[in-house]
């Protein structure tokens, strides 16, 4: 689904955000990349939808080399990933559902969707979407309105009104409390595996990580140093694992509930 | 307890400013021959000419005066509509995290400056000359300048904005024109009306003036009447274009401060 191959990232100031990554991402997994800030997480999952390019090496998606792909052949690609961030980044002076519907505009000529016509199916797809978060009665309040919780599943709704292969998630509960974050994480873990929706995520927490992915990728300075199915790992092993990639045992910091 | 030495703060700086300021106003009013004598010296005369315009202003002439203020209003309005319209779509290209070219946006911005630098008389003046006196003039004036006012005011509230909307669009695959409809300009509409609200203060106030240079409205009246030192109609157009003035700023100061 998703391959790193010899990918580097260099920024305009200098700074060496990734150093020859290789990583192959299979369909329905939950990948938890997890790093300190500043390792280079944002930067990989940007890669995947360029919204930043890679100084040298490809990335594939579903077969695409994304770092050639330009102008519609692009838009084609990033139609079908769905990105939440840990800002939300919906737009707060519009209402919940022209921020659903702005998730299609991919599928359709701009003049139509800069007017604001969306054919009546969209209209279901962005009900049923905010259906699938238990938000749908929202419908029509404006999205500065709600609450933090509440905007990143109008956010979820909008990366589902895509109908997307791919969901990339960047630190996308890090503003959230943690009752509102475990409610968020559920939602992206449902959406994975009802829809088979593969799901990369950066996460501060490792424990979150170890609750909702399936493989947990390490990032430290620009390299991968740990890639790992998770499933049935015990929590000690896992946290000992974890010291390559933070270089320091995990601290209180690391995990939202006690270590 | 020991007493603590520190060094005395150094105010040079700060005291080369003060001078520096000093000598310029001071320099400036002996330059510009700026002389209070003058003013004392004159204040008979001056209020002689007040007494002659507001005790009374010739109050029968008032009927007189709603024409051409009606009609500097209108200047105003169709000034600030042209204005705002056409530095919306340059306010976008001049923002140079909509068009990331320098090429584009760069230029445009000079372009923009220049507009900006011309005040509204002497675009009227100039407009005069081509087109003839006449509101046409002046509405032309007041569209150029509201257009510089508004693109540079609008095209920092652009680059002001929070990216990560923008970002968002992007990575779902919208084109730049969807960028610009689904997260610049909900973000920046507010302000735009803002602004337009605040040109249209402006160009009431410069539209009453621009009749000095033939531009119409009530500018043109006023002009006439001070010709044939007709003093108490020049009072009456003084206190009740003050008050249309005065009126129109707080209503729409007030809207204004409910948009942002």
């Amino acid at each position: 689904m998703i391959q790193f191959q010899n990918v580097s990232k260099v920024y305009p100031n200098g700074t060496k955000a990734l150093n020859d990554v290789n990583l192959e991402i299979k369909e329905g997994e939950f990948v938890a990349i997890i790093g300190l800030s500043g390792a280079g997480k944002s930067t990989m999952l940007r890669l995947i939808n360029q919204l930043i390019d890679a100084t040298s090496g490809s990335v594939l998606v579903d077969g695409v080399d994304v770092t050639k792909a330009k102008g519609k052949k692009l838009r084609e690609v990033r139609r079908q990933i769905g990105m939440i961030f840990q800002g939300f980044n919906i737009v707060k002076r519009a209402s919940v559902l022209t921020n659903v519907l702005s998730g299609r505009v991919g599928y359709h000529p701009s003049w139509k969707t800069v007017l604001g016509i969306f054919p009546e199916e969209d209209k279901q797809i962005a009900y049923r979407a905010l259906q699938r978060v238990d938000i749908l009665e929202k419908v029509h309040s404006r999205a500065s309105d709600l609450s933090g919780g509440q905007q990143q599943r109008v956010a979820i709704a909008r990366a589902l009104a895509q109908e997307p292969k791919l969901m990339l998630a960047d630190e996308p509960v890090a503003s959230l409390d943690p009752i509102t974050t475990v409610q968020v994480m559920d939602y992206l873990k449902k959406i994975n595996r009802e829809d088979g929706i593969t799901t990369v995520a950066n996460l501060h927490h490792v424990d979150l990580a170890l609750k909702y992915a399936t493989r947990v990728v390490g990032v430290r300075e620009g390299r991968l140093v740990y890639d790992m199915p998770i499933k049935g790992i015990d929590k000690p092993r896992f946290f000992k694992d974890l010291e390559k990639v933070y270089g320091r045992p995990i601290e209180h910091d690391d995990v939202l509930e006690e270590v | 307890m020991e007493r603590l030495i520190v060094p005395r703060p150094n105010h040079l700086r700060r005291n080369l400013i003060i001078l520096t300021v000093v000598f310029l106003v001071v320099g400036s009013g002996w330059f510009a021959g700026f002389d209070f004598v003058q003013i004392f010296r004159n204040f008979i005369k001056g209020g002689r000419l007040l007494r002659r315009m507001f005790l009374p202003p010739a109050w029968s002439y008032a009927p007189k005066v709603v024409t051409p203020l009606i009609e500097t209003l209108r200047m105003a309005l169709v000034g600030t509509f042209w204005g705002a319209l056409t530095a919306l779509p340059v306010a976008v290209f001049a923002a140079n995290n909509f068009i990331r070219n320098p090429y584009v946006n760069k230029p445009l911005r000079f372009i923009l400056n220049i507009f900006r630098t011309i005040p509204a008389m002497v675009l009227a003046s100039l407009f005069v000359a081509v087109f003839g006196t006449g509101p046409f003039s002046g509405v032309l004036a007041l569209s150029v300048f509201t257009f510089g006012l508004i693109s540079k005011l609008t095209y920092e509230s652009i680059e002001a904005i929070d990216y990560g909307q923008v970002e968002a669009l992007m990575s779902l695959g919208a084109t730049k024109v969807n960028v610009l409809r689904y997260a610049i300009l909900p973000q920046i509409l507010p302000q735009f009306m803002s602004y337009t609200m605040y040109g249209f203060e402006v160009n009431v106030r410069a539209a009453a003036v621009l009749g000095y240079v033939g531009a119409g409205g009530i500018g043109q009246t006023f002009e006439h009447n001070l010709a044939w030192r007709e003093f108490d109609k020049v009072g009456v157009i003084i206190v009740i274009s003050f008050f249309v003035v005065l009126v129109i700023d707080l209503v729409s100061s007030r809207i204004r401060r409910s948009l942002v």
